[in-house]
């Protein structure tokens, strides 16, 4: 379970968290929607703990993130996040992408790795492409290959800080489909995105981001259907 | 008996000098690289404001002749310490000094040039620090600042010239040797270049190669 607790996060003088306050259930899929500018991808580096917080508890699995004490590459390995930019390591293939991590953090044996990378891969339709370098991919497989990436290091959550946002339209769909994929395998999820139709489909529960400010939660139909706060009325009409 | 023409003793004489060239060259090189990749780390991670007093240092190696600083790190060391130490051992540390300075810098530039992004990415999959530095950024940060390296090797190498200042005797100065006997300074110094040609040129070539077999990504 993820629980953030009056979370609070400046960048200067501007506050971009002013005071989240969010519980995330094993299994559950949350998508978070809302403008540029409104917080959300913020929040994701925070619950992984690549951006240090002001205020408040982000608690994961019990574990508070953000305390002197937590041992954040070992949290991490629980959390997995793929990002805008699919951050492919240019010098390794494909399959070394993804076993990089399992060999190094987990320490597992290179067959074991390999083996795990290349289920992982297989999972996310690019069996055919270990050993090709990933320049050599599109944007959605380099962003399909980040996924299996995260996944092999088989974390309880996936967070997904807009990952089509980046990628020609054409190749969104073959991303949104790995996403359905895992949500329809139980994986508990934290989606940032801005494809309404897919927060529609996949998610548990939509919140909406305002000026650092959660407005609003619910159910997708509840909250696509009848939506309660202003700015969430204006930016579903916007978005139409 | 007095020779005045060039014998087969006069060129292994040479190749002696090289010889002295290359070992200065790679001491040199060797010790500056780690120094330089530890200076150039150190730079990066501490920011400028604390890698003042380094890379003020660094810059005072980098802004004096090399032929002063042997000079005067000769004459520091055996008349202020009056330790008895070789002119070979002072050329060797001044020029892994010099080789450092600008080592470092090439390393710092090296790292800069790696994207932030895969650094959070790598961090993000539970590397560590240290993992995140020899996994994804040495080799990203090498491909980048190797030309430069190569180009700082060749560098150390010719300027390695100047340690005859120190009495050791190097290429150039084997060819001094040469010239005082057989009066012949023009012939000679285009035999010293051939010989200072026959030894960059593979490390250039090895460079060359190096690139190319990286540039796939």
């Amino acid at each position: 379970m993820i629980e953030i607790q009056n979370v609070r996060k400046s960048f200067g003088s501007l506050e971009v968290l002013k005071g989240i306050d969010l519980t995330v259930a094993k299994g559950e899929v949350l998508t978070i929607i809302g403008g540029s500018g409104s917080g959300k991808s913020t929040l994701l580096t925070c619950i992984n703990g690549l951006e240090p917080i002001d205020s408040g508890k982000i608690l994961v699995d019990g574990t508070e993130v953000h305390a002197k004490s937590t041992d954040l590459n070992k949290l991490r390995q629980k959390i997995g996040i793929v990002f805008q930019q699919w951050n492919a390591f240019p010098h390794l293939t494909v399959l070394e992408n993804v076993m990089l991590a399992p060999r190094k953090v987990l320490g597992m044996a290179k067959a074991d790795a390999e083996a795990m990378a290349v289920k992982q891969l297989t999972h996310v339709g690019l069996a055919d492409k270990l050993n090709v370098y990933p320049t050599r991919m599109s944007g959605g497989q380099q962003q399909r290959m980040a996924i299996a990436r995260a996944l092999a290091m088989s974390p309880d959550y996936m967070l997904f800080d807009e990952v089509t946002s980046a990628l020609d339209p054409q190749l969104v769909g073959e991303v949104l489909d790995t996403l359905r994929m895992l949500a329809s395998e139980g994986m508990t999820m934290i989606c940032v995105t801005h494809e309404m139709k897919f927060a529609r489909e996949v998610s548990d529960r939509v919140a909406f981001f305002h000026k650092g400010v959660m407005a609003e939660i619910a159910p997708p139909a509840e909250l696509f259907g009848a939506p309660k706060d202003a700015d969430l009325q204006k930016f579903l009409a916007a978005t139409h | 008996m007095f020779e005045t023409a060039l014998t087969a003793k006069d060129l292994i004489f040479l190749a002696k000098g090289a010889g002295m060239t290359l070992v200065v060259t790679a001491i040199s090189v060797f010790f500056g690289t780690i120094l330089g990749i530890i200076f150039g780390v150190f730079r990066y991670q501490v920011g400028p404001w604390w890698a003042a007093p380094l890379t003020f240092v660094l810059d005072v190696f980098r802004s004096i002749p090399l032929l002063i600083q042997l000079v005067l790190a000769n004459a520091f060391v055996t008349t202020v310490l009056g330790i008895r130490i070789s002119g070979f051992t002072v050329a060797c540390g001044v020029l892994s000094l010099y080789t450092a300075a600008y080592c470092a810098e090439i390393v710092r530039g090296g790292i800069e040039s790696v994207p932030p992004n895969l650094r959070r990415a790598a961090r993000s999959l539970g590397l560590s620090w240290g993992q995140d530095m020899t996994q994804i950024v040495m080799p990203l940060a090498t491909r980048v600042a190797l030309p430069s390296w190569i180009g700082l090797a060749l560098g150390v190498m010719k300027d390695s010239a100047l340690v005859y200042i120190v009495q050791v005797v190097e290429l150039l100065k084997s060819t001094q040797i040469l010239i005082t006997r057989l009066q012949e300074p023009l012939f000679l110094l285009m035999v010293c270049g051939a010989f200072y040609f026959l030894i960059s040129f593979p490390i250039a070539r090895f460079g060359g190669y190096l690139e190319k077999r990286w540039s796939h990504d």
